[in-house]
């Protein structure tokens, strides 16, 4: 049976991984490539790497920090951020990363999505999505969360799977560094109107928040970030509460 | 030395760092000559089976020969798929025709299957997604020198479209949605719908496999 996959994300900035709640007020936790080879061993599935300022900074995702992390894990390794057209996308990909994942470019120039479908193939192309409960819906945010759109998130996520993206990175703004649980309401929402997978993002504080979104939420995968930053044999440990609770699960 | 080719599907970059993770020396040949004194080969690949094209007549009889001189090929994903008659994913592009089978789409065979339906279930919110992208367990079906030292139920990482059917040729078989090949062998000629570049330990065992038989 295919595993549900726990994703390990790396916002970086600068070289350095960072984290912050709501988006806002970073603090340092640690090397990219130190981390992702300490999850490797304790058998995390996939890592992002997300350079968080790059947008706003008009930075592309930094070579180095991929290419450091590619040098020492041998798992699927997704890039985000700054990446504005064909070119920054191939750059990530020629440093190491497997997907790239769009954003902001992605709702501005929808056609960028087959662009880089066509090019690398829909599995290599991720749309990221940042959504906000507004007027009882699930609105759109871009720029790194710093600017609300009218678009609808669920409306978004078909269209952008129907121009060819071969995954959704779906992130809750309201729960994101919160730690009280991801948005269970806003995945399945999402995940059962596209028919490829979605990866929910943005919340996670306890074993049983990932349980809650893979049951309710619908989620294919889970990302999370400061729940493995800040304790050693995290990963591991999710993945035997998971595969307790009766989620399929990879232990290595 | 390995010859990993270079057909313009995807990137080469993820294989290529494995090998030299293994200390195997490794080039991207320019023709097809350049086979010639290559001691294995890999035929990577991601994307769409038509990329497949681009192995004219002349890189297929060089592979042929590489074959005919008892010398060890790996095809990875679209790579493997290309061993079999083709794809339902660009029929007017035949493939190596090494081993006898099309490549199809996944579908959802086990739909209707109550025994299936009833317990823990690939289908998220009562439907099948395509691609099968993630971690999945490899039924190892005969003895391989490619899934040498790989324990029943090892997980790998897939993402793909289409799959192989399971035939004489499968040594290990994945179910999502149905059952397909997941790896392959005839001969010295192995394939492997998932990506050992990518499936950690796993994967690498299966790289060391093939490098074993190349150098």
């Amino acid at each position: 049976m295919l595993s549900k996959r726990i994703i390990a994300c790396l916002d970086v900035r600068d070289g350095a991984v960072v984290k912050g709640i709501n988006f806002e007020g970073l603090r340092h936790a640690g090397d990219p490539a130190e981390l992702a080879t300490r999850y490797n061993r304790e058998g995390i599935d996939e890592v992002v790497i997300l350079d968080i300022t790059a947008t706003i900074e008009k930075r592309k995702a930094l070579a180095d920090t991929i290419q450091a992390v590619a040098r020492e894990i041998f798992l699927p390794l997704c890039v985000g951020g700054g990446i504005r057209g064909e070119e920054h996308a191939e750059a990530a990909i020629e440093a190491g990363a497997d997907k790239v994942g769009i954003n902001t470019a992605a709702l501005s120039h929808p056609a960028l999505i087959t662009t880089l479908a066509k090019r690398y193939g829909s599995q290599a192309v991720i749309v990221a999505i940042d959504a906000k409960r507004e007027d009882g819906r699930f609105k759109i945010y871009v720029r790194s969360g710093q600017q609300g759109t009218d678009r609808d998130a669920v409306e978004w996520a078909q269209e952008a799977a129907d121009r060819g993206a071969g995954e959704i990175l779906l992130t809750s703004i309201d729960q994101d560094g919160t730690k009280a649980g991801f948005d269970c309401e806003l995945t399945a929402a999402v995940s059962s109107a596209v028919p490829i997978p979605v990866i929910a993002s943005g919340g996670a504080g306890t074993f049983d928040h990932f349980v809650d979104v893979f049951t309710t939420g619908q989620a294919d995968a889970a990302l999370a970030a400061s729940i493995f930053h800040y304790s050693e044999h995290a990963v591991a440990d999710l993945k035997t509460h998971l595969r307790t609770s009766g989620i399929p699960v990879r232990i290595t | 030395m390995i010859a990993l080719i270079d057909y313009g599907a995807g990137n080469l970059t993820s294989v290529r760092k494995a090998l030299a993770h293994l200390d195997a020396p490794a080039t991207t040949p320019t023709a097809p000559a350049d086979l010639d004194s290559a001691d294995g080969i890999v035929v990577p690949g991601v994307g769409n089976f038509e990329a497949t094209a681009a192995l004219g007549p002349d890189w297929r009889s060089a592979i042929e020969r590489h074959i005919a001189r008892q010398r060890p090929l790996l095809g990875i994903c679209v790579g493997m798929q290309w061993l079999f008659d083709g794809s339902a994913e660009a029929p007017g592009h035949p493939g190596l025709q090494m081993m006898p089978g099309t490549c199809t789409v996944i579908t959802d065979k086990e739909a209707t299957t109550p025994a299936v339906a009833s317990g823990p279930s690939d289908r998220v919110g009562g439907r099948l997604k395509v691609p099968h992208v993630g971690w999945n367990t490899l039924r190892v079906t005969k003895p391989s020198w490619l899934l040498d030292g790989i324990p029943e139920g090892a997980h790998v990482y897939f993402t793909h479209s289409f799959a192989a059917p399971v035939t004489d040729d499968c040594v290990g078989a994945t179910r999502y949605g149905m059952e397909f090949a997941a790896a392959v062998e005839r001969g010295l000629v192995g394939g492997v719908q998932f990506h050992p570049e990518k499936s950690s330990d796993v994967g690498l065992t299966i790289l060391r496999n093939f490098l074993r038989k190349a150098l």
